[in-house]
């Protein structure tokens, strides 16, 4: 299989080379170098990438949501994400009533005027049907792809910045910064996240953070207590290039310590660095969405892909019968996860320098 | 080797004493305590209540001193072996946590999950890098990717929804059917129902992993210099695979089994309020939602003491394991 798959490459590759052979041709002799197409290792990593099915399939996906969740709002503006339908119907309930005194019976109709279209299945004016509190499941769901995606992204930039500066810091000078950062976080790491977000959840809710910023900050904060990750990892990466031969003679060459730092070491850790990022997007959104479901996240009448779940979790009747209530926010889930981690699957394959392919 | 040990106990208990001092800080911070919660409780009934009884409240559960005392106060009772009674139900903490029905429940779904996920993910790990980018590789891949990538509570409830609800086959929650009184062979037929679908939703949660780290290590021990060895001496492939490779690929499998200690015993907190089990995740959940301090303490620490010695276990395992590697 493999083989079969160089031999492919080694055709592509001829067959691109031959429109600059025929240039160069004249004395009837190929210089020798323009046999050879040489790749940067840029096109080749891209090259690689998109070789993999996985990973465009998780590209697709990507693209679709953000598409949905950004643009969808802006063509489809019949509802508001927080606007609730109160075109509510008018429900008739009829009981028989045996009248006992007379004999015979009489029918009793009790007419209920709701005002809000709650848990409305799906039709032409609302293309998923409302919620329990007759909002426009459609609508909120691209609202809250629109929270939980850049709430993610928030996190993730966030966390790796810290794990890059502090384990560069720790890895570049050694010694006692080194110990002093690896102590600490030992101890983060230590620190079991859910009960931990928890705590510090209530601790928001006592200091009474207005509901549009308290899953920002909530992340924020979440971001302080998981960049060991990041760190370890940059770290280690660090310490093992600074004893390459390349490294020595970029100090023998007496060049600056920022120059080394960003010039020589960073693009070199980058791909590990993309790597891990593209991995843990995936699971600052499972994060995002468990913390809405434990009541932590996102603040109704503001809409989340996890806030929309939450609600089976206090009504049964909406766990089985409408499914079009929570089923979609945990199918966007799945889709957003799942395209992130065919992404990160196919960057490591295809950022590995030991792959031949 | 000895010495090597005591050193890393030794760290060991210092991060002990960093994440202990952090939890508390922070439970601390948490300004409506319990005994807030109580004393509201209270002042419905009750219509004055003297600052002197707040203050004498607040000295019972320990929380008339400062954060730095407080923890101080806390440390030397540890030190005493003394874990302190929970605040919500007034008695001792470890009674609490170590009942048969909190931490043994929780211990029975993480290790029968887990059984199942090592059975069901090196298989799969292993016929994935064998037929590396085969149709076969790519239908695994995607399934377990499927795995990873799904929320715990939508999966639980999905499961519920649909083998509990909708076609009856299991049970909704709990532990036990209400009220029965089942005995011996019928009772553990009973209580494994129960278990079912909880250790279905861990156990595909957690495949994905595993099957994604057997199939990388495979991958890597199949490129090796020895393997290229073995099939050039003529040897059947399955030999190949299942003699010379498996038993490398499984060298980080072992070591990684000491890492999942603190797994079995935390509890999948999700997972068993879903299904409301009575385990210590349901349990620790509800203590954090009360300020049950003692109880959110303890549980913590008893799971980044089980963390730590893992990683120490880890780290001795692999020596065991691979007679390359030194300690020192």
């Amino acid at each position: 299989m493999e083989e079969k798959e160089l031999q492919e490459t080694a055709i592509e590759e001829i067959e691109e080379t031959t429109a600059e052979e025929v240039l160069s041709t004249e004395d009837g002799e190929t210089p020798l170098d323009k046999n050879v197409k040489l790749m940067s290792p840029g096109r080749m990593i891209l090259r690689r990438f998109f070789r993999s099915k996985l990973s465009i399939t998780g590209l697709i996906m990507l693209a679709a949501l953000f598409v949905f969740c950004w643009l969808g709002p802006v063509v489809y503006q019949q509802w508001g994400e927080i606007e609730t339908d109160y075109t509510g119907a008018i429900e008739y309930d009829d009981y028989v009533i045996e009248d006992a005194n007379n004999g015979g019976e009489f029918i009793q109709i009790i007419v209920t005027n709701n005002g809000i279209n709650a848990l409305a299945p799906p039709s032409a004016s609302h293309l998923l049907g409302t919620d329990e509190q007759g909002m426009d499941i459609f609508t909120r769901l691209m609202y809250g792809g629109r929270l939980s995606l850049s709430i993610s992204f928030l996190a993730v930039f966030l966390t790796s910045f810290l794990g890059v500066v502090l384990g560069g810091i720790s890895g570049f000078y050694g010694g006692i910064v080194d110990n002093i950062i690896m102590r600490i976080c030992d101890v983060l790491i230590c620190l079991p996240t859910l009960p931990l977000m928890l705590i510090i959840g209530t601790v928001l809710d006592a200091n009474e953070v207005p509901s549009e910023y308290y899953i920002y900050l909530l992340m924020g904060l979440l971001s302080l207590f998981s960049w060991p990750g990041m760190a370890r990892l940059v770290r280690g990466q660090i310490l093992f290039l600074r004893e390459q031969e390349y490294m020595v003679a970029a100090e023998a060459m007496g060049y600056s310590t920022a120059r080394r730092i960003f010039k020589h070491l960073l693009p070199n850790v980058l791909p590990q660095i993309l790597v891990s990022m593209t991995m843990s997007l995936g699971s600052m959104i499972l994060y995002e969405s468990t913390l809405s479901y434990l009541n932590l996240g996102v603040r109704i009448p503001y809409s989340s892909w996890g806030t929309m779940i939450e609600v089976i979790s206090k009504r049964s009747d909406i766990l089985q019968n409408h499914f079009n209530v929570w089923g979609p926010p945990g199918i966007c889930i799945i889709i957003a996860v799942l395209g992130f981690n065919f992404i990160g699957d196919g960057l490591r394959d295809a950022l590995d320098p030991k792959q031949r392919r | 080797m000895f010495k090597y040990i005591l050193k890393r106990l030794g760290i060991c208990v210092l991060i002990l004493l960093g994440v202990s001092f952090l939890l508390y800080t922070l439970l601390r911070c948490v300004p409506a305590s319990f005994v807030d919660y109580k004393i509201l409780a209270l002042s419905q009934n009750t219509d004055a209540i003297s600052d002197e009884f707040i203050a004498e409240m607040k000295r019972a559960y320990g929380l008339d001193v400062g954060i730095v005392q407080g923890y101080f106060n806390w440390l030397g009772n540890i030190a005493r072996l003394d874990f302190g009674k929970s605040f919500i139900s007034s008695r001792p903490v470890l009674e609490e946590l170590f009942r048969a029905d909190r931490m043994g429940t929780s211990f029975i779904v993480a290790a029968i999950a887990t059984v199942f996920e090592f059975m069901i993910a090196i298989p799969l790990g292993i016929t994935a890098a064998t037929h590396q980018y085969s149709l076969r590789d790519y239908i695994v891949t995607v399934l377990v990717m499927i795995g990873i990538s799904l929320p715990s509570f939508f999966f639980g409830q999905v499961l519920k929804d649909l083998f509990a609800n909708k076609l009856n086959w299991f049970p909704v929650s709990g532990m036990s059917d209400a009220g029965s009184t089942l005995t011996g062979w019928a009772a553990t037929v009973d209580y494994l129902r129960h278990m079912f679908l909880p250790v279905l939703t861990v156990c595909i949660l957690s495949i994905g992993g595993r099957m994604r780290s057997t199939r990388t290590n495979m991958l890597e021990v199949l490129n090796s210099d020895y393997i290229r060895t073995a099939r050039a001496k003529g040897l059947r492939e399955s030999k190949v695979i299942y003699k010379h490779a498996f038993r490398n690929t499984m060298i980080p499998v072992v070591t990684s089994l000491a890492g999942l200690i603190p797994g079995l015993f935390s509890g999948a907190m999700i997972t068993e309020q879903v299904f409301d089990l009575t385990g210590i995740g349901n349990y620790a959940l509800t203590a954090m939602t009360q300020g049950d301090i003692p109880v959110i303490m303890t549980y913590n620490m008893f799971l980044a003491a089980l963390s730590v010695i893992g990683v120490l276990l880890a780290d001795l395992m692999y020596a065991v394991v691979d007679p390359r590697v030194k300690l020192v």
